[in-house]
């Protein structure tokens, strides 16, 4: 069975007891039908209870959660062919960042999206999704390339951040990612950007400065893990749930900041649920926005994208210093 | 107030009491000051060097721009002491002093935070923006403040380097931003994360109008601030022994169990991973950017009609 949270535990007991009684009632001969029928209402009714009020560091866990869908399941279903290009041409291939060219409902797109592994041997070749400068690097290449030949680029973000090796050090982890930021902000063809999972920081941003931002309504996104938030607040990793309330970083605060554009519908209980449903919402609501984009210009597109960049932030504008709250 | 200064000297005084605080590369990503304790030194008049461990005489080294007279060591330096090191007498004209923070997020403890930022660093936010001159050459300058809650971005810092950006590109002037920074603001969440998208965007508005762009990195530059602004310079210049990376050596030595070697992420270290034009030290910042603003000035290019 799947990895089960604390908090789905009393949905999973209700489904244990179901099963007992349909035991129960098949050895003895005796029909209990009613008592599963208003027992499997109460499932129903506890499911649409818990997942409907699921608290940010719920969210957390079902965002990581270890078989969540990652850009490769997506894939296949998302796209009618994709192929496949490697490399940044200067270093290496970095496996945790996926690229290249796809056909997403008949339109040639180029892809760009960061994998996270499902279990630890690819999680090692993939570096827990953590990408190295040249996978932002080879970013860039691709990304160069699709607006050289007038594609529009589709990102998908999933990693709990940039990678914090020596080795990203020494080959400028800092610039591989502004270089991307500064790449994208300059195109004329249209990016979306989706969260598909976990949006851990500069390293997430960096494929997430497009025209539209996307979030799976379970995925979400921030400036700082929530385990070195609380750490460095109240010295306490124990303390992630406090943090990941304090940061607003699901996808919902997300939509109420400005920030993100839409968020897409995910299977009950998470993508990981049911991957073909949370795959169509997925394809449905990025086509939608993709319509939408191709009918600007490109000097247009590059505007807007550059406009929504601007405005994102809230300060006051006075010359007295007040630190009051007014966010509507 | 910023004229008052330069009309009296040419280095700011800085108070006895921030002293033992400034000690630069000794702070960590949170800051911390772990350098030299404060019994060390009875009082503002002396401070022992963290690197050479020299007892200097404080008016020594201020009147050397607060390099270390015996081993160059640099100290970290208020954003308008810089300023007043640098750009011609009142040649200083602040822009957006009035944009200040709204705790949108009304996040734990920041208004306490930001109270005491300001009370430390005598500024309302983490960076100084405007415009100035160098050896009579104009330019749009930014200066990012350590001693405001480590120079960290949040939409204040963000709006600031866009919109001083921005009217470079009006004005037709070159940009010379200094970064000190921890990163993006932690308290100010995913908005302070768009701002390194928002001054990346900004710079790549002035690379498509021609303008220069010089980077200062100076001690210590991390985080956010360096995945975005700070390493998009047409001229990457540092501070000797700077401090300059993405993650921080502590956080790296966390979550990596990895020991970093000896000078790692050093200014020096960068230029060596061929991340940094030029090494500078602070007595020489003034004229070696008077000489690459010259070099970019209107009509100095191959072609221009003069
Ligand atoms: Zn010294």
């Amino acid at each position: 069975m799947a990895q089960l949270f604390e908090f789905e535990k009393p949905i999973a007991e209700l489904v244990v007891r179901i099963a007992e009684i349909q035991k129960f009632s098949a050895d003895k001969g005796i029909d209990l039908s009613q008592e599963v029928a208003t027992l499997e209402k109460k499932v129903a009714l506890l499911k649409k209870e818990i997942y409907g009020n699921l608290e940010p560091w719920q969210k957390v866990q079902i965002a990581r959660h270890s078989e969540r869908p990652n850009f490769y399941d997506y894939a296949p279903l998302l796209f009618e062919d994709f192929t496949e290009l490697k490399g940044d041409r200067l270093f290496a291939d970095d496996r945790s960042v996926a690229g290249g060219i796809a056909l997403f409902h008949g339109i040639v797109v180029t892809v760009i999206a960061q994998v996270k592994g499902k279990d630890t041997k690819e999680n090692i070749k993939r570096n827990f999704g953590m990408p190295h400068p040249e996978g932002y690097r080879k970013a860039v290449r691709l990304m160069d390339q699709a607006e050289k030949f007038g594609r529009p680029i589709l990102t998908f973000i999933d990693t709990p951040g940039a990678a914090c090796d020596l080795g990203a050090e020494e080959r400028g982890q800092g610039e591989a990612i502004a270089r991307c930021l500064l790449a994208m902000s300059g195109y004329h063809v249209p990016v979306i950007s989706t969260v598909i999972g976990e949006g851990g920081s500069g390293g997430a941003l960096a494929l997430g400065a497009g025209n539209v931002l996307l979030m799976l309504e379970n995925s979400f996104y921030s400036v700082i893990a929530p385990e070195s938030c609380a750490s460095i607040l109240w010295k306490d990793t124990t303390k992630a749930k406090e943090a990941a309330a304090a940061l607003k970083f699901t996808a919902q605060d997300l939509l109420r900041l400005g920030v993100a554009d839409e968020l897409v519908r995910e299977s009950q209980g998470g993508a990981h649920n049911n991957l073909n449903q949370t795959a169509d919402e997925l394809s449905q609501v990025i086509s939608k926005y993709l319509i939408r984009l191709r009918s600007e210009s490109p000097e247009v597109l590059r505007e807007k994208r550059y406009e929504k960049l601007r405005t994102i932030g809230f300060f006051h504008e006075t010359a007295d210093i007040n630190l009051t709250k007014d966010l509507t | 107030m910023f004229k008052d200064i330069f009309r009296k000297t040419k280095y700011v005084t800085i108070k006895s009491g921030q002293m033992q605080n400034r000690t630069p590369s000794e702070v960590s990503m949170q800051g911390e000051v772990v350098g030299i304790s404060k019994k060390e030194l009875p009082d503002g008049l002396w401070v022992k060097c963290p690197k050479c461990g020299e007892v200097l005489f404080n008016k020594d080294i201020e009147e050397n721009a607060r390099v270390c007279t015996t081993c160059e060591h640099h100290f970290r330096i208020s954003a308008n002491a810089r300023l007043a090191l640098l750009v011609d007498e009142n040649s200083f004209e602040e822009w957006d002093a009035e944009l200040t923070t709204l705790d949108s997020l009304e996040f734990p403890g920041y208004e306490e935070k930001l109270i005491e930022a300001q009370e430390k660093s005598g500024m309302t936010e983490g960076i100084l923006t405007g415009r100035a001159r160098i050896e009579d050459i104009p330019f749009v300058v930014a200066i990012n403040e350590a001693s405001f809650m480590m120079g960290s971005m949040g939409s204040v810092v963000g709006e600031k380097i866009a919109r001083a950006i921005e009217r470079a590109i009006e004005l037709r002037l070159p940009v010379v931003i200094f970064s000190t920074s921890g990163g993006a603001r932690m308290q100010e969440g995913i908005l302070s994360l768009y701002q390194m998208a928002k001054t990346s965007a900004a710079l790549g508005k002035l690379a498509e109008n021609r303008l220069l762009y010089i980077s200062v990195l100076t001690d210590p530059t991390f985080g956010g601030v360096t995945a975005s602004y700070a390493s998009l310079g047409d001229i990457m210049i540092s501070e000797p022994n700077a401090l300059i990376g993405f993650t921080g050596p502590r956080v790296i030595k966390q979550t990596m169990r990895q020991e970093l070697p000896k000078g790692a992420q050093t200014a020096e270290f960068n230029q060596e991973h061929g991340l940094i034009d030029l090494i500078v030290a602070r007595t020489q910042m003034r004229s070696v950017l008077a000489r690459l603003l010259r070099y970019h000035q209107e009509g100095a290019q191959y072609g221009a009609t003069v």
